[in-house]
């Protein structure tokens, strides 16, 4: 089905609803939750990566004023299920990963709390530890399935064959380093069970999801989900890493039983976000490409190698992408993991696609400059007519209109494909090219509510806004489904006392939460025609998906980057995406996704990077001193835009999702660009400038 | 965050006073780099005394081309003074490549050069560290090294000096002006950071309870041609890789004056005298440049370390010393 009129309201640059309490400061965070008698909460954390708390000494931190509690796994109560075990917390002696919480701490002031956790004395019967990934580790080992429920392997025709045969070939290894998510609001909670220590579990939390989070803490706790409520109206950012609750949320409800009657607050330090909220695996991968002579695909094949923790498997997706990018009769897809000493990898932005779509959209540029064909023509002569492994149709793909148009916008006709003969004062200059591409991902289960409140019509549905715009764009669905002015519509999520929503994760929230509201309006508008009394109610529940066909959004980046003749300082001066997205809701904050997207994929592309300390086994650039995310100065000139897409199968909107796509390919094109530049293949990520300074030492290089 | 008592006193000696008298006694200035110590646990003073207030705040002219320097003077008032930037331009450059617009404005003249090491292990109280405990032992050997030193470090700390201020008033034969328990006394400003050596502990000449004042610039005209490189991970709000102070003075294509300092390499900022000793009486070309560079890297020593460790900071410091000395010397090298 579709919208039952010709858009009005989608497709408005409409404001967000939501700046100017954010602008003024007035939003209210999890963490700001004002609330009475609030207690504070600090973390003790393990100095030892593997081993056995021996020794528990609370007794400077208990004596001290002001110290409420301290818990320890001696004195926690029993979670009623353990079977999460990243949010089994302080329940045995064990110690996991360095970091992990062995106790806490709850005063009456935060600096209190974090004073007594530092007196807090921890024993260990430390054991050999293991935090190093590698891809000739004789324990690798195949998942039963990657996330989130996709084949670990996957094999078409012989590749091995095809790439002995094949006139041109690649055969790379590429490597994207561990990340963290690093959103601006901490994870923060503020927890209070009422009548006090026990009875209803009300959560402030930042999470990306209410519904998800009050499941999860429903099941540690042994409660009926109705005696859980979770509320958070904003996020201060989450890219996946408040798509789960991470331990903070069991701590801080942990505690609060522990002091009846009192609301708990918790904020994790940078520091403690580190090993505490989740990350990205650093990832090995493999690339072959197999090609004719004229550019024709004959094999390709990505060998994956990344980590998870031995406490809990998370098998990050990362071949997923190159399984239907690009027609060729022989592929192979596999994903291997090393169980280590470690936190649990998560979500972040595009898991799968971000990481997946590095090394080989670089082979791509590589096969290219190897058949002397430009990149852009490599990928066009490889469109597949179905999607490759399912055979399906896709709903609509318009990856060559994207490249066409970015290529057209970029000025990228004119390019000289040879690497390393562009000088502009100091610095090398090239241009590169790589694809993106994300799935249209529905949720089965979300739920809206419509009705008539005065002259307003208000949409209720517990959905998230991390900034990307839900509090507006609901609004404008739910107006063109109900064929009222969006100026009418009342919007309210973010709480669990709305009805049930998916969680914010697979961009996947417009398109079910959207759909949910359409199903509603649909309702609304059969039971009470044009004229809806006060109070005239109706609820709708997102439909499945059409199963015919194949759905993804696809995008093409464009870079032009910069290398220093004497130093290989790397700067990207120009960035440019193209995206097909189908119908896009609000143009002003789609493009703040996508730009949002390509900024995170020029921080990948350049400057992240998790220090991973195997001695230790702790990342020791902890702080955003010293784990660099791109600042103001890195990003210059930065453009996105898109086609228009028509899709009617994907949703009543015609939307695809736009919230992680903006990342996939951007570390790619600009690895491709600085090759062009100055002639290095930068294929272990990130590209400092320790990594093309040999090459500008040679007397030939950069004229 | 362990408690403190904090004292707000009536002058600079009411301050140095209760500092030199309590072991556990520490100044605050901008408290860019004190506060985030006092909140990882770093330093754990028993009363931090409060000096911003009472710190000189001007910019005065001492005559012949000399300035006084306030300690309390901000990185930003100091980068943005017309006869910093006419006189001594390495200077106003290297203040601007540091931090942030909020942290130049908080951050003082006195305080900086006494900022401590962004070591990673050094700001990690779960890690040894012979600087932050002596006898630890040193983490960052073997471990991360990619911002750690190339000259001059011990086998007991590899730390180097954060700041870029102090760089360019190494170049500038800066003088420090100190207030102690005993009186006023002028230390050097090359003199005033140490080498780590077997005490890491200590970063400074500076005694318990010494307060720095002011800082002069001498009168110094071939100044006016010089200039502050940074070299880093990206393009702000990050520390030095390695960064070049450079002030030169060309005479008929012939180099007759370098000053010559860096960052980025040492416990300390590198006065690089044997490269300025190499360029007098040489010709302003590539050639003596490298060759100035190659005599103050002769003993350079790489950190092995995570992620290929620091070997790359010596071919990068060569470089780029090339390219600084390559631009200030301009026209006059043609």
């Amino acid at each position: 089905m579709t919208l039952p009129r010709e858009p009005e309201a989608v497709g408005l640059d409409l404001p967000r609803r939501d700046g100017p309490v954010k602008v003024l400061g007035t939003a209210t965070y999890a963490y700001e939750t004002a609330l009475a008698g609030a207690a504070y909460l600090h973390p003790v954390q393990a100095t030892v990566a593997r081993g056995r708390v021996t020794e528990l000494d609370t007794g400077a931190a208990e004596a001290l004023e002001g110290v409420v509690a301290v818990l320890t796994h001696a004195t926690a109560e029993r979670l009623a299920s353990t079977g999460n075990r990243e949010l089994a917390v302080l329940q045995d002696d064990r110690v996991a990963f360095r970091g992990q919480v062995v106790a806490v701490v709850v005063a009456d002031a935060p600096e209190v709390a974090r004073h007594a956790a530092a007196l807090v004395r921890v024993g260990y019967a430390q054991e050999e530890h293991d935090v190093e990934l590698r891809a000739d580790r004789e324990d690798l080992y195949a998942p039963e399935k990657v996330n989130p429920d996709f084949p670990t392997d996957t094999a078409e025709g012989d590749v091995d064959a095809a790439m002995a045969a094949a006139a041109v070939s690649v055969e790379e290894t590429y490597r994207t380093a561990m990340y963290h998510n690093n959103p601006m609001e901490p994870h923060a909670t503020v927890a209070l069970w009422e009548p006090a220590g026990d009875g209803f579990l009300t959560l402030w939390d930042s999470t990306q999801g209410v519904h998800s989070t009050r499941s999860a803490l429903a099941a540690v706790f042994g409660l009926e989900e109705a005696r859980v409520r979770v509320v958070c109206p904003y996020v201060g950012g989450g890219f996946g890493s408040k798509g789960q609750p991470h331990v903070n949320v069991v701590l801080a409800a942990l505690a609060a039983r522990a002091v009846p009657g009192r609301p708990v607050r918790l904020a994790l330090t940078r520091q403690q976000m580190f090993c505490l909220a989740g990350y990205r695996t650093p990832t090995i991968q493999r690339c072959s490409l197999g090609a004719d002579r004229d550019g024709t695909l004959t094999a390709v094949a990505i060998d994956v190698v990344e980590l998870t923790s031995r406490i809990q498997e998370f098998a990050e997706q990362t071949g997923v992408p190159t399984r239907m990018m690009y027609a060729s009769p022989n592929r192979r897809t596999t994903h291997r993991l090393a169980a280590l000493d470690v936190p649990v990898p998560s979500w972040m932005r595009a898991p799968g696609e971000c990481p997946g779509m590095f090394g080989p959209e670089v082979a791509m540029d590589e096969l290219a400059e190897r058949l002397g064909l430009d990149p852009v023509e490599l990928r066009i002569r490889n469109e597949p007519d179905v999607e490759p492994g399912s055979g399906k149709p896709f709903s609509s793909r318009n990856l060559v209109g994207c490249l066409r148009e970015g290529a057209a916008r970029f000025g990228w006709a004119q390019r000289d494909p040879r690497p390393g003969v562009r000088r502009r004062g100091d610095w090398l200059v090239g241009t590169g090219v790589a694809a993106s591409t994300y799935p249209v991902s529905r949720m089965s289960k979300s739920t809206a509510t419509i009705r008539r409140e005065g002259e307003r019509y208000v949409a209720e549905i517990g959905a998230a806004d991390l900034g990307t715009g839900t509090w507006t764009t609901l609004a404008q669905i739910t107006a063109d489904a109900l064929g009222v002015p969006v100026a009418r519509v009342a919007v309210r999520i973010g709480d669990t006392d709305y009805p049930v929503a998916s969680v914010a994760g697979g961009s996947s929230g417009m398109t079910t939460w959207g759909s949910a509201v359409v199903e509603a309006a649909r309702a609304f508008r059969a039971r009470y025609g044009d004229e809806p009394p006060e109070g005239a109610e109706a609820s709708g529940d997102v439909g499945p998906a059409d199963e015919r066909f194949a759905m993804h959004a696809f995008g093409a980046q464009f870079a032009e980057a910069h290398v220093h003749a004497d130093t290989g300082e790397v700067r990207v001066r120009r960035l440019l995406g193209v995206f097909a997205a189908g119908r896009i809701i609000n143009p002003r904050t789609a493009r703040s996704q996508f730009v949002g997207g390509m900024t995170m994929g020029l921080s990948m592309a350049l400057h992240e990077s998790s220090v991973l300390d195997p001695r230790t086994g702790h990342v020791v650039n902890h702080d955003l001193a010293d784990y660099h995310v791109t600042a103001n100065a890195d990003v210059e000139g930065i453009e996105a835009h898109w086609l228009p897409e028509h899709d009617p199968y994907v949703n009543a909107m015609g939307s695809k999702g736009i919230g992680e796509i903006g990342i996939v390919g951007t570390a790619a094109a600009v690895s491709n660009a600085v090759w062009h530049a100055c002639g290095v293949r930068v294929r272990d990520l990130p590209i400092t400038l320790d990594k093309v300074l040999p090459a500008l030492e040679r007397p030939s290089a950069g004229g | 965050m362990k408690p403190f008592d904090y004292r707000s006193p009536a002058d600079a000696a009411d301050a140095v006073r209760s500092v030199a008298g309590n072991p556990g006694a520490v100044f605050l200035a901008g408290g860019t780099n004190l506060v985030d110590h006092l909140k990882l646990g770093v330093v754990e003073p028993d009363l931090v005394v409060g000096v911003a207030a009472l710190l000189p705040g001007e910019v005065e002219e001492l005559g012949g081309g000399a300035l006084r320097i306030g300690a309390g003077v901000s990185n930003s008032e100091l980068a943005a003074h017309p006869r910093v930037r006419e006189w001594f331009p390495v200077l106003s450059q290297a203040l601007l490549s540091g931090a942030s617009g909020q942290l130049r404005n908080m951050a003082t003249v006195g305080g900086n050069p006494l900022q401590r090491t962004r070591c990673v292990y050094f700001q990690d109280v779960t890690t040894p560290c012979n600087k932050r405990r002596p006898g630890s032992g040193c983490s960052a050997v073997g471990g991360w090294t990619r911002h750690h030193a190339i000259l001059g470090a011990s086998e007991h700390c590899i730390a180097v000096h954060p700041s870029d201020m102090a760089v360019a008033m190494a170049a500038l034969e800066a003088q420090v002006r100190v207030l102690g328990p005993d009186g006023e006394r002028v230390v050097p400003f090359v003199d005033l950071h140490r080498l780590p050596g077997d005490a890491p502990e200590r970063d400074t000449v500076l005694g318990h309870g010494e307060l720095v004042t002011a800082i002069d610039l001498p009168a110094l005209p071939l100044a006016r041609r010089s200039a502050y490189r940074k070299v880093r991970d990206r393009a702000s709000y990050a520390f030095a890789l390695v960064s070049v102070a450079a002030a030169v003075e060309v005479e008929d294509g012939v180099i007759t004056d370098a000053r010559v300092a860096f960052g980025g390499v040492a416990h300390a900022p590198w006065r690089a005298y044997r490269a300025e000793e190499a360029l007098r009486g040489a010709p302003a070309s590539e050639a003596s440049y490298r060759a100035a560079a190659d005599a103050e890297l002769a003993d350079a020593r790489p950190a092995a370390g995570l992620d290929g460790g620091n070997a790359f900071k010596i071919p990068l410091l060569r470089r780029t010393l090339a390219a600084v000395l390559r631009g200030l010397a301009g026209e006059d090298a043609r």
